[in-house]
């Protein structure tokens, strides 16, 4: 051996005084060097500070595996500072995953079994730290014995170590259960919290334990017994040993508290026991220092969780709304998520806290503001909505970026439930996007579009407020949009200059022009942007008077644009001037109201709607509109097609589209379709026969014909159908309901059949009659339906 | 339920270290770093709980350490902060005004104090 070997702290010492990384690295490995010849030699007298040494080196993080072997040497070595660091390595070495650590089981039982009790206490706390499934198997007929052991430190270890147990192998709750009703009497608090706690365990694992527990016999009265310790511990005065800041044993009483809920939760008999309890603890408890906070604050839980009476709910919430008035942040964190998960169940007691809930908005503790929004935003109901949108704005306009589009949306979302108004919901809308145009969600615009088109009285008025907010700022891209499809849709309006809601708002002809052409040009618009301005300019020009030639020139710059969309909007409008001048009023009349719900934002489709209905009154224009929407959707080769023009079509806004589309292709004539025999018995016959008529592909009519070769009639002849969920079944009336015998006159029935999604056609018939004088009822499903009835 | 006990100083260095679920060695270094990045970005103004990971760390600073506590999500917050004040309450008594240094030189120590996942102490005066 070289050197001698060092003092565990002249080691620390010498760690410590390295000044750089690389010294410290140096230093440790030399002393590793010597740890390990020193394990490999052999030498009792020092080698617990060895192992004290490596322990130290690992835990600032350097690799110390080779200490294992050491570790079960120094555990079964009798004296007691081997044995003391030897456990210590143990834990901290020695984890399941370690292929050594069972050897260590023997030792363990050994050491439990004894007899002195600091031996004893050393084994339960290394079994308790790293115990394995198999080690604790094992053990666990020792760790029970010890729980009734005289000695006060040794059973509250053992109490601990049996927690770990069940943890591990939920099984050994056979082994644990029965002593646990005579360790609640315990008076020793350490013991108690462990046993509390290890019921706890117990419950939360296995539904039989908490059936056990929660009964009442008299032998074991859990609850009772749980309630009886609260209450002393709350009721007596601070005794010195377990109070902390005046509150007696707050650990125990929050487990106990915990174990109350646990087998109170769906459990009247249970709940209404600690009723009284609860109430107690609620209202004696020192509130001043964190400590009666704690237990507070799982009194509240344990309140919420189990059945409890009305009026102690309002307790809890009351409770969480003083927590919220506390000036410790913690409190106001902890008050506000437990506020949250309450505000669904009792929304009414909740509400009376809300104006505190709003104060804590402004919190600079992002975690905190953000649960008062989500709080405050559960709170919006219809009474208090103006004045929690004022607060809710106020908000939005300085809190951090990333809860802007939470509490955008939520506004938003808060506004359509509860609006009183139409016109405070634009307003609302407007204020939301001005401010935080950036962070809302894509069909806000959408939303709004909508909201003002349906709102017919309030159209001036919109344009007006959408013309000044744009001609202030037009960064914010959906208020950009918003306001460029109003003023396109409602600039006579603006123009007007009369509004009694808004103050007068004198605007010209090229005012209007100029910003939409600014619009057009600014390096902050969106494509998208750019679009809904071409397309307002368009529409300008039929609803401003005066000529057209500003408008005139700005689509023909367009008309080159880079841009494929704006060059092609360009290039049409272009084309609607020159050529179709006569057209382009009809074209361009103010839109019909969109349908909510549908997923349609893009102005192109709602135009080539639009259009589409207007052609049934002027067939030439359809070829424009049609191969602009044809053009786009890529189907024909060229304007060749379009000579063969489309037959009006019938104005429904959502099949035109397919209509267009179906055009092109040459209708199919119908093939016919073969007959299907489906079910014979005893001279009865049942076909079907199936017509697909050419001009409606989602219908399907069968033909049920039955016919009669035997020699006695069939009566009281009934035939049901049923199909998949998707279709639609019309039966209609039969021709009789007795099929003569003989081959006489066949009975027919007549189904039809709507197939919208082009499924798969099943089908199941059910048949009643009576033959022979025997009543027959059959069911049955129609197999081999030839494909084309579906397809 | 507890998952891990950290006491760092502000540079980062670990003074205690207590796992209670199994981690590997690197995985123990990156959480010990992570934890040691979150929590002293914080300052007065935030709360002593900061949601890491799918657990929650409670964190309480006494002058120059760190006492971190990781638990579930659903565990009671107070409650652990009360217990890391204990906790220091005890390691003063033991080492009579304690420091740093303390639980540098003597961590066999302190490590034996907690044990099995729960507080097994209310008693401020008995240290076994």
């Amino acid at each position: 051996m070289v050197a001698s070997s060092l003092k565990l702290q002249d080691l620390i010492q010498e760690i410590r005084e390295a000044k750089t990384q690389a010294q410290e690295r140096e230093v440790i490995q030399k002393e590793c060097a010597h740890i390990r010849a020193s394990f490999r030699d052999g030498d009792p007298l020092h080698s617990h500070r060895q192992l004290a040494k490596l322990l130290y080196v690992h835990m600032l993080g350097y690799p110390a595996h080779f200490g294992q072997m050491e570790c079960l040497k120094l555990i079964a070595s009798p004296r007691f500072t081997d044995k003391r660091v030897g456990y210590l390595g143990a834990m901290l070495l020695l984890d399941e995953r370690q292929d050594a650590h069972l050897l260590i089981t023997n030792s363990i039982k050994n050491d439990l079994s004894q007899g002195i009790e600091a031996v004893q206490g050393l084994a339960l706390c290394t079994l308790s730290a790293m115990g394995s499934a198999e080690m604790c198997r094992d053990l666990a007929p020792e760790v029970e014995k010890l729980l009734l052991q005289p000695s006060p430190y040794v059973r509250k270890k053992a109490v601990l170590t049996a927690v770990h147990m069940i943890r591990k192998v939920p099984e050994l709750s056979d082994i644990f259960l029965p002593p646990c009703a005579q360790l609640l009497h315990e008076r020793h608090h350490g013991i108690l919290l462990g046993t509390v706690t290890l019921i706890t365990e117990l419950c939360e694992r296995s539904p039989a334990a908490l059936q056990h527990f929660r009964k009442a016999l008299p032998s074991l009265q859990v609850v009772p017994q749980l309630v009886h310790t609260l209450r002393t511990l709350v009721m007596t005065g601070c005794s010195t040993e377990h109070s902390v800041s005046g509150v007696s044993d707050p650990f125990l009483q929050v487990q106990i508290l915990r174990l109350l809920r646990i087998l109170g939760r769906n459990h009247e008999e249970s709940s209404e026991t600690m009723n009284d309890l609860l109430a107690q603890v609620a209202t004696n408890t020192d509130t001043s220092r964190n400590a009666g906070n704690a237990v507070l604050f799982e009194t509240v839980l344990t309140i919420m969780d189990i059945r409890s009476a009305a009026g102690l709910r309002v307790l809890a919430v009351n409770i969480l709304g003083r927590f919220l008035l506390n000036s410790d942040r913690n409190i106001r964190y902890v008050a506000l998520t437990s506020l949250l998960k309450l505000v669904q169940s009792d929304h009414s007691a909740v509400q009376r806290h809300r104006p505190t809930v709003v104060e804590c908005l402004w919190e600079p503790d992002a975690s905190l503001s953000r649960r008062a929004l989500e709080l405050s935003l559960a709170l919006v109901n219809s009474s208090n909505v103006r004045a929690m949108t004022q607060e809710l704005q106020g908000f939005l306009e300085s809190c951090p970026p990333d809860l802007r589009p939470d509490c955008a949306s939520g506004i938003l979302l808060a506004a359509e439930r509860f609006a009183p108004t139409k016109r405070w919901h634009i307003d609302t809308i407007l204020r939301v996007l001005t401010t935080a145009g950036t962070y809302v969600r894509d069909d806000a615009v959408a939303n709004l579009i909508q909201l003002i088109g349906g709102a017919q009285e309030l159209h001036a008025y919109s344009v007006r407020r959408l013309y000044s907010a744009l001609a202030e700022d037009i960064s914010q891209q959906p208020l950009v949009q918003v306001a460029a499809w109003c003023i396109g849709e409602y600039g006579d309006l603006l123009l007007e200059g009369t509004c009694e809601e808004t103050e007068p708002l004198q605007v010209e002809k090229e005012e209007v022009l100029a910003l939409l052409e600014r619009v057009l040009q600014s390096q902050m618009s969106l494509p998208a942007t750019r679009g809904y301005a071409l397309t307002a300019l368009m529409k300008l020009s039929t609803r401003l008077h005066g000529d057209n030639n500003r408008i005139c020139q700005v689509m023909s710059i367009y008309g080159s644009c880079q841009d494929v969309e704006l060059q092609q909007r360009a290039v049409e409008y272009n084309a609607l001037f020159r050529k179709y001048d006569h057209l382009r009023a009809a074209v361009l009349e103010k839109m019909p109201l969109v349908e909510r719900g549908g997923p349609q934002v893009d102005e192109e489709a709602k135009e080539s709607k639009e259009v589409a209905q207007l052609s049934e009154a002027a067939p030439v224009p359809t070829e424009t509109q049609a191969s602009k929407l044809l053009d786009l959707l890529d189907l024909l080769d060229g304007p060749s097609e379009n000579a063969q023009h489309p037959p009006p079509l019938d104005p429904t806004p959502g099949d035109t589209l397919i209509h267009l589309l179906d055009l092109p292709c040459a209708p199919l004539p119908p093939a016919p379709i073969p007959n299907l025999k489906v079910f014979e018995r005893e001279g009865l016959q049942l076909n079907l026969s199936f017509v697909r008529p050419p001009g409606t592909p989602t219908l399907l009519l069968i033909t049920v014909t039955a016919t009669n070769t035997s020699g006695g009639d069939v009566t009281h002849f009934i035939c049901q159908a049923a199909v998949p969920k998707s279709f639609q079944l019309q039966l209609q009336a039969p021709s009789g309901d007795t099929v003569p015998a003989q081959g006489g006159l066949p009975m027919t029935q007549l189904l039809r059949i709507l197939n919208p999604n082009k499924a798969p056609l099943r089908l199941k018939l059910r048949l009643t009659y009576d033959h022979f004088g025997q009543s027959v009822q059959e069911i049955f499903e129609v197999n081999n339906l030839p494909v084309e009835t579906w397809q | 339920m507890i998952r891990f006990i950290l006491i760092q100083n502000r540079a980062g260095k670990t003074r205690l270290a207590k796992w209670y679920m199994q981690f590997d060695d690197d995985e123990k270094q990156k959480l010990i770093e992570e934890v040691h990045a979150v929590v002293t970005v914080r300052d007065a103004k935030h709360t002593n709980f900061v949601e890491f990971r799918n657990f929650k760390i409670i964190y309480r600073r006494y002058a120059g350490l760190y006492f971190c506590i990781c638990v579930d999500v659903n565990d009671n917050n107070l409650a652990y902060l009360e217990a890391i004040h204990n906790f220091v309450e005890v390691l003063n008594e033991y080492f009579h005004n304690v420091c740093e240094l303390d639980l540098v030189f003597n961590f066999y120590k302190v490590k034996e104090n907690t044990s099995s996942g729960q507080t097994g102490q209310s008693h401020v005066f008995a240290v076994p």
